[in-house]
């Protein structure tokens, strides 16, 4: 009994949250990556242009909410989101039409690419704040639990509970369809192979009569659907907060290198890797080693590795690692 | 004289618009301004040897910025004895520790070929020595930080002018920037940006966290000062005396005896805040000016040429038998210990280090718009860009205040949208540091001083 309960507290306290963050993070990562990958650049602007699309949900949720619509047990922002993506992918497409491809036609070298989009970051988070306000905001509405701690503890008669949000269900289950989708998307139509053969080679590309300006268009759209769904998942599970988004830039960035830059599937991947590692050497598990050590072996201290302040700090010490030893990433993207 | 007019125009108008702050709005904002602008410049210059000298991207200033920062207060706070008996040999213990792992690891590296059995081995060193750390000096960290923890908690400094840690900040800046350099320095330059910019944030971590060392965000407040306080001015003769000849015309036009004392009083108050900060700019301007006279000899020597000839063609300058790798590793520690000075100088100006503020918007962010828009690889321009952009930084939310104002001058004070607007005043300060940033970047991509190559 006790190991079962053990295997419970270990699902409910590490498994389903790193399952839920580390999805949030690979649709991130596969934004930063097919942006690399295609575009040829490291974006500084994917925290905010993420919490650009989240905002533009969260009003029109707002907008629904105030007519009245919702969708009963599911929240509304659901139905909002495809009109937060046209709105983000708009917005990608015009910033893409003014700043970058000016650049991208000059053929600008990638650390050029970089500044800009610093200052896209700048101007996006000036736009975020000024419209929609700097502070906190929770526009989950509908059930929060699928299951509840106290409901599973009567109904298995365990002493650990199992608590399932209904958005950490929702994150996982939206995550595996539009990446299943991306990827069907990028492995069997034409144009998801002329992408990949842009990304991997763009002077044959072009020579075999692919559309660069197409191309360019179809990643910025993929992009804003990866953009907008990744961030206002996180944003239903925690809360949006324009400041926290930018600071999810870099985790995102870890994952996307992690994987193999350039790399949808190794981003995707990496999302996990760098959710579960963080969580995994922040988790205090004592309680864990009570369940599982015959009582004279139980730990006084809280068994944890390292301090949860250092959440972030485990994630960029995975980057940093890997990118001295295997510079091309776990699942081997571009050679840097 | 002639070719320099541009760079003499260029501050010639700045210093003219911090002078209008001071006669419209108050000397002591303008001065607060100014010395920010010295210390912003001394970033840029910091950034620029980097960036434009040697073509190195580095978005760890922050890091850098935070560690001359702790330089600061590690120098400058009386040691808390109580601490050092709870627990300092723990922390001398775990510091031992590490110097040994570190003597091992190098051992294990000299000693043996490289295979995946040596790879395997340093890191199950470096994982057991952690662990091993963290669990040897729990207790002592524990201790410290029981001490008294609403005023010390932490081991405290040495008890030094504060002076003095501009120089050890930025030997602290340099260490890290010589670790950071040994391990990225390799990478690409978009994955330099990266890496850098990550390790800033592992190291902010550190500072917050670590309350034994920096009282973390607890914040170590009333540092020490390299100026006078401004009571004690304000009750010393001299000064008192000073600022009545100062304002003797002024003065003298009230006739009431006890009315002028209250004047007087009023103006000494506020003359010794004006004068605490002009001591600052002081001793800010001096550094500022020697660290411009240096970087404009080493830009201008064998040196400069080199680090230029590497920037823009790294192959034929390694051809031509130049060491690449060095080079780089060595202006990577230059830019990084000046950037180390600025930190300990911002936090001797505040007198109170808040690990919780520094963050890569305000100071990685920041400074990198300074040195594009100022003029990358020109020691003026760079300086320049520091002034500008902290200028407008500060002055946005009044400038956009006064634009709000007059362009929904019809629309009567309840609507809406006009006071969301005002209300969202102080965020479009990104706003104008982004589009500034772009514009720049398009239409003068050397900036406003570009670099100008002499051959002399």
């Amino acid at each position: 009994m006790d190991f079962v309960n053990a295997i419970i507290l270990l699902l409910n306290y590490i498994f389903i949250p790193a399952l839920t963050y580390g999805s949030q993070l690979a649709l991130g990562a596969i934004f930063v990556t097919l942006i690399y990958g295609i575009l040829r650049f490291a974006n500084f602007a994917t925290g905010d242009m993420m919490s650009f699309g989240t905002m533009m949900t969260i009003l029109f949720t707002w907008y629904f909410q105030s007519l009245g619509v919702s969708l009963g047990v599911l929240p509304t922002a659901l139905l909002a989101i495809p009109f937060g993506i046209i709105f983000m992918i708009l917005y990608m497409l015009l910033i893409d039409k003014f700043v970058f491809k000016y650049y991208r036609n000059q053929k600008s070298p990638p650390v050029q690419f970089a500044m800009v989009s610093i200052g896209v970051m700048f101007v996006t988070q000036a736009l975020v704040r000024i419209i929609i306000g700097p502070t906190d905001r929770r526009f989950f509405d509908g059930e929060k639990f699928i299951i509840k701690a106290r409901e599973f503890k009567e109904m298995t008669g365990l002493n650990e509970g199992l608590a399932l949000k209904s958005t950490q269900v929702l994150t996982i289950f939206v995550t595996i369809v539009l990446v299943s989708l991306l990827f069907w998307f990028l492995n069997k139509t034409k144009t998801g192979k002329s992408m990949k053969a842009y990304s991997d080679n763009e002077d044959l590309a072009l020579l075999s009569g692919i559309d660069p300006k197409k191309i360019v268009l179809v990643t910025w759209v993929i992009a804003g659907i990866l953009a907008t769904i990744g961030g206002a998942l996180y944003g239903l599970d925690k809360s949006f907060k324009p400041f926290t988004y930018f600071n999810n830039m870099l985790p995102i960035f870890a994952a996307a290198i992690v994987g193999g830059i350039g790399n949808p599937f190794g981003a995707f991947l990496g999302g996990y890797v760098i959710a579960f590692s963080e969580i995994l050497l922040t988790y205090a598990y004592k309680k864990f080693f009570m369940y599982v050590l015959p009582e004279s072996m139980e730990p006084d201290s809280l068994v944890q590795l390292l301090s949860t302040d250092y959440k972030f700090a485990v994630s960029f010490s995975i980057l940093v690692i890997v990118l001295i030893y295997r510079p091309s990433g776990i699942f081997k993207g571009k050679v840097l | 004289m002639r070719k320099n007019l541009n760079v003499i125009a260029a501050y010639s108008i700045m210093m003219v618009f911090i002078l209008m702050v001071g006669i419209f709005q108050s000397w002591n904002i303008a001065l607060s301004i100014f010395n920010l602008c010295l210390i912003s410049a001394v970033m840029t210059m910091g950034a620029n040897i980097q960036w434009g000298y040697a073509g190195l991207i580095n978005f760890g200033i922050m890091g850098y910025t935070a560690l001359g920062g702790l330089a600061a207060v590690l120098i400058s706070v009386d040691p808390v004895q109580e601490a050092w008996r709870a627990g300092g040999f723990d922390i001398l213990m775990a510091l031992w520790l590490i110097v040994v792992m570190v003597l091992v690891i190098r051992f294990i590296l000299k000693r043996f070929e490289k295979s995946k059995i040596r790879t395997y081995s340093i890191a199950a060193i470096i994982i057991s020595g952690i662990l091993l750390i963290r669990f040897s000096a729990e207790p002592g960290i524990e201790a410290i930080e029981a001490v008294d923890p609403a005023k010390t908690g932490f081991l405290g400094g040495f008890g030094l002018p504060i002076i003095f840690s501009w120089i050890v900040g930025a030997l602290f800046a340099g260490g890290l920037a010589f670790i950071v350099g040994k391990v990225a320095l390799g990478l690409r330059a978009d994955y330099l940006a990266i890496a850098t910019l990550l390790i800033s944030e592992i190291v902010i971590a550190i500072i917050k966290h670590e309350d034994w060392l920096t009282r973390g965000v607890k914040n170590v407040i009333g540092l020490k000062r390299p100026a006078p306080y401004e009571v004690d001015l304000q009750t010393t003769d001299w000064f008192i005396k000073l600022v009545e000849k100062f304002h003797s015309g002024k003065l003298s036009l009230i006739e009431n005896l006890a009315d002028r004392q209250a004047a007087l009083n009023q103006l000494v108050i506020e003359g010794s805040s004006v004068f605490v900060k002009l001591c600052y700019s002081g001793l800010f301007l001096v550094v500022v000016i020697i660290l411009l006279i240096l970087t404009q000899k080493a830009l201008y020597s064998p040196w400069g040429r080199m680090m230029r000839a590497i920037r823009d063609n790294e192959e034929a300058a390694n051809a031509m038998g130049k060491n690449v790798v060095k080079q780089h590793l060595l202006i990577f520690i230059l830019g990084s210990a000046i950037v180390g000075i600025a930190g300990a100088m911002l936090v001797t100006q505040d007198g109170l280090f808040t690990p919780g503020s520094y963050r890569p918007m305000r100071y990685t962010f920041l400074i990198w718009v300074m040195v594009i828009i100022g003029g990358s690889g020109n020691n003026f321009g760079a300086i320049l860009g520091g002034f500008v952009v902290w200028f407008l930084w500060i002055e946005a939310a009044p400038i956009s205040l006064f634009l709000i104002n007059f362009f929904t001058a019809g629309i009567p004070e309840t609507n809406a949208l006009k006071a969301h607007l005002i209300e969202s005043v102080p965020y479009f300060r990104f706003l104008m540091m982004g589009l500034g940033l772009l514009f720049i970047m398009r239409y003068r991509p050397k900036g406003i001083l570009p670099e100008k190559i002499e051959i002399k």
